[in-house]
């Protein structure tokens, strides 16, 4: 079980609303994702479902029980942090073990579950050993281990994957998404890296300044963000969002385009332009367009190694039935 | 630093410094030794040739040896407890936010400050006079017999003197410490059901070992040779006689410079003796 409701939710600090009131629920068994660019709130509104943050109005409820001015420990849930905020002093084994010792289990029941979390995370070669000792990586799987052994209803992840290098974070959220298909608890996961919330995700919370743009699932977004700024939030490279006369042919203030839904053509096509910066990945090309006769720089993605290079003309055709269409104030027109 | 006219260069730049640090210690610690093995009487009859080892027998001898390591010791550990504990509390209480801090804290340091000797006698004549001093006040308020301190509770009069100046230092690095522990941790506690007497005890207590050991080693150079509390307010009298008293005493009382060197080659072995073994613990808790 483990079902989160937050309804009329308000954070203040001091005289500074960071959270207006905001309505949330994320079902059993759910992998959520809040995401959103730094100082946006997401952080914070994990730590207001935490109990580490008391909440200014509103209500929380978790399993449909109030849980308001419950205290953290006594929520169910459980925490990774960003630092992984592990017990220095404490061999990996004792860390793991120390929320059990604390809830006072038996010692024997505690061997047992530490020894199933150090099986599940791999983490048996190393758990006499300090924190100290282990790799970012090993750190991380213990932060998890403590967070799995008290079977808590929820998982709460704090931009978890933040210190790791590239390469390990690819690994390990593949590892966390395993572990939620095995475990099938809820996990709120907060990060503002739109690429782990778009492969990750069952759900996404898109947050600005405290406010939900929008809630969804990864495709959903993709698809059919509500406004500008989720078109431009989720998706990488950036959805180009075009102002201007472009636009106003489409009944429009802004339209907005994928890189990877303009097509890049030998001759003709509506907009021709100069190549800036060409990023060559391999499978895919990047190119930054100037002097295309609209107001904004044009980003496109070919697929495969397009061999134009800084300086060339080049001829793009934009698949119309795949243009969003926002209104003045940004929000999507259907 | 790599190449070898820089050392060199360096090794030539450090000296004066080098030779000027070495003198200064050696010197003495030349003399006291030379003087520990005469008989040396400068009111009797002046250096009158070597003593052997007598002057380190007598000394250890006497009766009043054994008492004056006692209330070393005694001084000594008492203020250490007094001022971690009380040091260790002060730093968490200084760490809450609070109006008015930066005041607050500077005024917790001021003690550390005022002169060793200045606050003994604010001590001796403001606080634990029998008849005049705010304790007696206090007392005669409640009705009570006013304590004479310095006299009838010599030693805890005198720990509480030396506390009241070094829990300053001891607050100071215990607060830093505090500071320096990541919050996040204390989070993840809380999270993982720890009530605040457990965060305590389970993460705050271990992070400050470093620190606290720290605080004993400095602590208990310094304690070793406290003085000017002890001239300025009994004298050495009413059980308060410590070892580097006894030592002035022989030297300066007694007029027996022989056998007070012998007692100042005991102190140095012995402040030695407590230097490494505090040494290996600090090595132990740095990693």
């Amino acid at each position: 079980m483990g079902q989160i409701q937050l309804k009329q939710v308000t954070k203040s600090f001091g005289d500074v609303q960071v959270i207006p009131p905001l309505d949330l629920t994320i079902e059993d068994g759910e992998f959520t994702v809040f995401v959103g660019p730094s100082g946006c709130g997401k952080s914070t509104l994990l730590r207001l479902i935490a109990g580490l943050e008391d909440i200014t109005t509103g209500h929380i409820e978790i399993d449909g029980k109030d849980a308001t001015d419950l205290v953290p420990a006594k929520r169910g849930l459980a925490m990774v942090f960003q630092s992984y905020a592990l017990y220095p002093h404490m061999s990996v084994r004792k860390n793991i073990a120390f929320p059990l010792r604390m809830a006072k289990m038996d010692p024997a029941e505690i061997d047992r579950r530490v020894n199933a979390a150090a099986e599940v995370l791999n983490l048996a070669d190393y758990i006499d050993r300090r924190p100290g000792q282990l790799s970012g990586g090993q750190r991380q799987r213990v932060a998890i281990g403590r967070a799995i052994v008290r079977e808590p209803s929820a998982f709460l992840f704090d931009e978890p994957l933040s210190n790791l290098d590239a390469a390990l974070r690819v690994g390990m959220r593949m590892e966390i998404s395993e572990l939620h298909k095995k475990l099938a608890t809820t996990m709120i996961y907060v990060t503002h890296d739109q690429v782990e919330a778009m492969t990750m995700a069952d759900k996404i919370v898109v947050l600005q300044a405290g406010v939900i743009e929008q809630v969804g699932s990864p495709l959903e977004l993709y698809r059919a963000p509500r406004n500008t700024f989720v078109a431009g939030f989720i998706g990488s490279p950036k959805m180009n969002l075009i102002t201007g006369d472009e636009a106003a042919k489409h009944n429009a203030t802004t339209i907005g385009i994928r890189p990877e839904h303009i097509d890049v053509v030998e001759s003709g096509g509506a907009w021709t332009g100069t190549v800036g910066v060409a990023e060559h990945l391999g499978s895919d090309t990047f190119f930054h367009i100037h002097n295309t006769g609209l107001a904004e720089m044009l980003t496109v993605r070919a697929i495969g190694d397009v061999s134009l290079r800084h300086g060339d003309t080049i001829h793009l055709n934009p698949r119309t039935e795949e243009m969003h269409r926002f209104d003045a104030d940004g929000l999507r027109i259907a | 630093m790599a190449t070898k006219a820089s050392r060199s260069a360096a090794r030539l730049m450090m000296a004066p410094a080098v030779i000027l640090l070495l003198g200064w210690m050696l010197v003495p610690l030349i003399m006291t030794l030379w003087f520990s093995f005469r008989v040396y009487l400068p009111l009797r009859g002046g250096d009158q040739g070597w003593a052997g080892f007598d002057n380190y027998i007598r000394f250890v001898t006497s009766s009043a040896f054994w008492p004056s390591v006692q209330t070393t010791l005694i001084i000594v550990l008492g203020v250490l407890a007094i001022t971690v504990i009380f040091g260790i509390l002060l730093a968490l209480l200084l760490d809450q936010p609070m109006w008015g801090q930066g005041v607050v804290r500077i005024l917790v340091i001021a003690p550390f400050f005022v002169m060793p000797t200045v606050s003994a006698l604010v001590w001796k004549n403001m606080f634990m006079d029998p008849v005049n001093g705010l304790f007696a006040h206090l007392w005669r308020f409640f009705g009570a017999e006013p304590v004479s301190w310095l006299s009838d509770a010599s030693l805890p009069a005198i720990v509480m003197i030396v506390s009241w100046q070094w829990l300053p230092f001891a607050t100071l690095i215990l607060l830093t410490a505090v500071q320096s522990l990541d919050s996040e941790q204390l989070e993840a506690a809380e999270m993982d059901g720890a009530p605040i007497v457990k965060r305590f005890w389970f993460i705050v207590l271990p992070h400050l070992s470093r620190a606290i050991t720290i605080v004993i080693l400095i602590q208990t150079i310094f304690l070793l040779a406290i003085f000017a509390e002890i001239f300025v307010t009994t004298g050495g009298a009413f059980g308060t006689r410590t070892l580097s008293y006894l030592i002035f005493q022989r030297v300066l009382e007694s007029q027996n410079v022989g056998l007070g060197s012998a007692g100042g080659v005991y102190a140095i072995i012995l402040a030695n003796i407590v230097a490494i073994f505090l040494m290996r613990i600090v090595g132990k808790n740095l990693d």
